[in-house]
């Protein structure tokens, strides 16, 4: 570890989980954490368990294409209760708001956050505020709290422990949308609107496709860090191989085209509305059908699969015909030069 | 993507590829120059689709990679002082100096701003008055003509508390000594943008003091297998001249007007690579005309002795001598989390270019 925290340590890269296991996990530790996957899942009544998750929020800019903090802060947690196979219920929601900050945005914010629990189908039950001096914190920063239950054939989904070769890999749309909207509208970058963030609470999309029996071996969506990162994780943790399929990455052209200009890898851009699913192979088909049928998921595709071959690592081959590793994110992602 | 698209047909790659393959007796190693091709080809995987007869080896093209470790260190020691804001290209916050990176400075509350171009920086400065910008100006003839657009438009508008480090490089007496040094290559591939500026005739010695063919590439797959199809055709038959691929954008003249702003604002000088010591006119330098925007006249400062890494071979392996998996410490001590040598800060270093996409057993 460095003696300061540096920027790259929020990335969600090798520095965070350098950080996670260094500094938190070595105090924390417990059976519970150690997992480490989405959501917290421990027993409550016999049959049944608890997930449970927190997540802050401090996107600057607060709104940009396709959202908000309020909105973020819904559907970020959300998701992570969703992808660990559980139903979301009960959020508690915590604000840092700065001194000066305008009640008219604040309410604003709020709403959107109301319009999103409804659209979820869960209740914001508990909250705290906080007001800090101008300049101690950027406008409005959010915690929000999830809770959710899960039933007894759907524990593995979090850890990833039935992940098997043959399974398939699928990812709900288009990847880095979320990551170039805030970045657009951070550093002014006028695309008149056509670059959106993807975000959305995808618990009803999930349910479908559980309902539907089919046989979910892992889900995590694919936030900070991007696509590269949850497969990375992936293939670390469960020793099995990953190929993925460049051309079959679903990307919007707008999106693309900025990542072309900037020099980001979109592999590596955040998206808050997308879930990867490792799904067992002989049930592509029905699931892709079931997804595609839904208005979360149309743009489903299958982009890779997993392999016996080159256990713990991420094999991308490439549209040209090439191949290479995909590796977690060392740092920030940084424009180019020249 | 139109004009991207094109360029990354699998078809037409397979068709290219299969050329090479066919064509390709000698066994030849080709220098890419440039360090967004060195990014290029590890990323789409190209060194699996050639044959065996040809190896590729990255070259000093990598601005970040180059530039030398007082460079950073003076940039640090500016960071330290108040009232001076440094801006920079993101590439440099995490190169280590002697004791210090960019980025360690900032968590410790120095103010320095990442900004995209020079313009940027130069709006910094009309917004701060109060502070001295010091814009850390690095790069090849790619990034003088912008950079020197900025020191005229600072000029003209007195903005006299915007101040530029300069570092530029240029790419022509870098190529030379890589050959007088005695480094085995068979042909260049020789990089883009500069040539966008300069022209590819700046390369015509090449062919005619040191036999050695030149091609001037894209930065797209196909651009680059067609260059490596061209530098074969042109192995295989013994011949050496400088070919244009990339003759969508350059030409053998260049920007001529670009070429004449740079000549306005900067001179050239003596300067020190990374491996390669001091080469004669290799750099660019302020001219007088324009002190008001040089931060070492205009601030003038005491940087402490420089330490360069102990055990880094980046030196070597910018010459193309050794590659980043003969240093012992690739990989092990020195990763992109925490980097040792510039090779492996920058997204286009051959380090971390082969440390993010290389298939193990490479």
């Amino acid at each position: 570890m460095t003696e300061k925290i540096l920027l790259g340590h929020g990335s969600g890269g090798k520095m965070t989980h350098q950080l996670i296991q260094e500094v938190f996990l070595s105090h924390f530790d417990n059976d519970i954490l150690s997992v480490q996957s989405d959501a917290a899942i421990f027993p409550h009544t016999s049959n049944n368990h608890l997930a449970m998750t927190t997540d802050s929020y401090v996107v600057n800019p607060i709104s940009f294409p396709g959202g908000d903090i309020g909105k973020l802060a819904v559907c970020g947690t959300v998701n992570d209760l969703a992808v660990s196979g559980a139903r979301p219920l009960y959020l508690a929601a915590s604000f840092i708001i700065e001194e000066g900050f305008p009640v008219a945005d604040l309410i604003t914010v709020v709403e959107s956050m109301s319009n999103e629990a409804q659209k979820a189908g869960v209740s914001i039950v508990a909250g705290d505020t906080k007001v800090v001096n101008r300049g101690m914190c950027d406008k409005l920063f959010i915690t929000t709290t999830g809770f959710g239950d899960l039933t007894a054939d759907r524990h593995h989904i979090a850890s990833g422990r039935h992940i098997h070769p043959g399974d398939v890999i699928l990812i709900n749309g288009p990847i880095a949308d979320h990551g170039m909207a805030v970045l657009s509208a951070r550093e002014g970058l006028d695309n008149n609107g056509a670059i959106q963030s993807d975000c959305t609470s995808l618990n009803h999309l999930i349910q479908t496709v559980l309902e539907a029996g089919i046989n979910i071996r892992f889900m995590r969506d694919a936030t900070r860090g991007g696509l590269a990162t949850v497969m990375a994780e992936v293939a670390r943790s469960a020793t099995v191989g990953i190929e993925l399929s460049e051309a079959a990455i679903p990307m919007q052209e707008p999106t693309r085209g900025l990542c072309e200009l900037l020099g980001y890898d979109p592999l590596f851009v955040a998206n808050e509305g997308k879930v990867v699913m490792i799904v067992d192979g002989h049930q592509k088909e029905p699931v892709l059908n079931i997804m595609q049928n839904h208005p979360d998921g149309r743009h489903t595709t299958i982009i890779g699969e997993v392999t016996h071959d080159h256990p713990g690592m991420v094999v991308l081959n490439t549209s040209i015909g090439g191949r290479r590793i995909l590796d977690m994110l060392s740092g920030e992602q940084l424009p180019r030069i020249c | 993507m139109n004009y991207l698209d094109e360029f990354r047909n699998k078809a037409l790659v397979q068709k290219t590829v299969a050329k090479i393959h066919a064509l390709s007796k000698k066994k030849i190693t080709l220098m890419e120059v440039c360090g967004g091709h060195t990014m290029v080809i590890q990323k789409t995987g190209i060194p699996g689709l050639l044959p065996e007869t040809i190896t590729l080896i990255s070259g000093p093209g990598c601005p970040v990679c180059v530039t030398d470790h007082k460079f950073i260190d003076t940039a640090i020691a500016y960071a330290r002082q108040k009232n001076v804001m440094i801006a920079t290209f993101g590439d440099l916050m995490r190169v280590p100096g002697s004791s210090s990176s960019l980025n360690a400075e900032k968590a410790q509350g120095a103010d320095i701003r990442v900004v995209y171009s020079s313009l940027d920086a130069l709006h910094l400065a009309r917004q701060h008055p109060e502070k001295k910008v010091i814009f850390l100006a690095i790069g090849f003839e790619t990034t003088a003509p912008g950079n020197a657009v900025a020191i005229r438009e600072a000029q003209r508008h007195q903005l006299d508390n915007f101040l530029v480090l300069s570092a530029h490089k240029r790419m022509p007496p870098a190529m030379s000594a890589i050959i007088r040094e005695g480094v085995r290559i068979n042909g260049y591939i020789a990089p883009g943008h500069v040539s966008t500026i300069t022209g590819a005739d700046i390369y015509r010695f090449i062919p005619e003091q040191y036999h050695l063919p030149v091609v001037v590439s894209g930065f797209e797959p196909l651009d680059i297998l067609q260059s490596i199809l061209l530098l074969v055709k042109q192995a295989e038959k013994d011949e050496a001249r400088v070919e244009i691929q990339y003759q969508r954008v350059v030409s053998p003249k260049g920007n001529v007007k670009a070429q004449n702003i740079v000549n306005e604002v900067f001179e050239p000088e003596d300067s020190w690579w990374r491996g390669l010591g001091i080469l004669p006119e290799s750099g660019l330098k302020i001219k007088p005309a324009y002190k008001t925007h040089d931060a070492l006249i205009q601030l003038p400062i005491n940087v402490p002795e420089t330490k360069e890494p102990r055990g880094c071979i980046c030196g070597e392996i910018l010459k193309g001598l050794k590659k980043p998996s003969d240093c012992r410490l690739f990989g092990t001590l020195c990763t992109p989390v925490s980097p040792v040598g510039a090779c492996m800060v920058s997204n286009e270093g051959a380090c971390q270019a082969l440390f993010r996409y290389r298939m193990r057993g490479d």
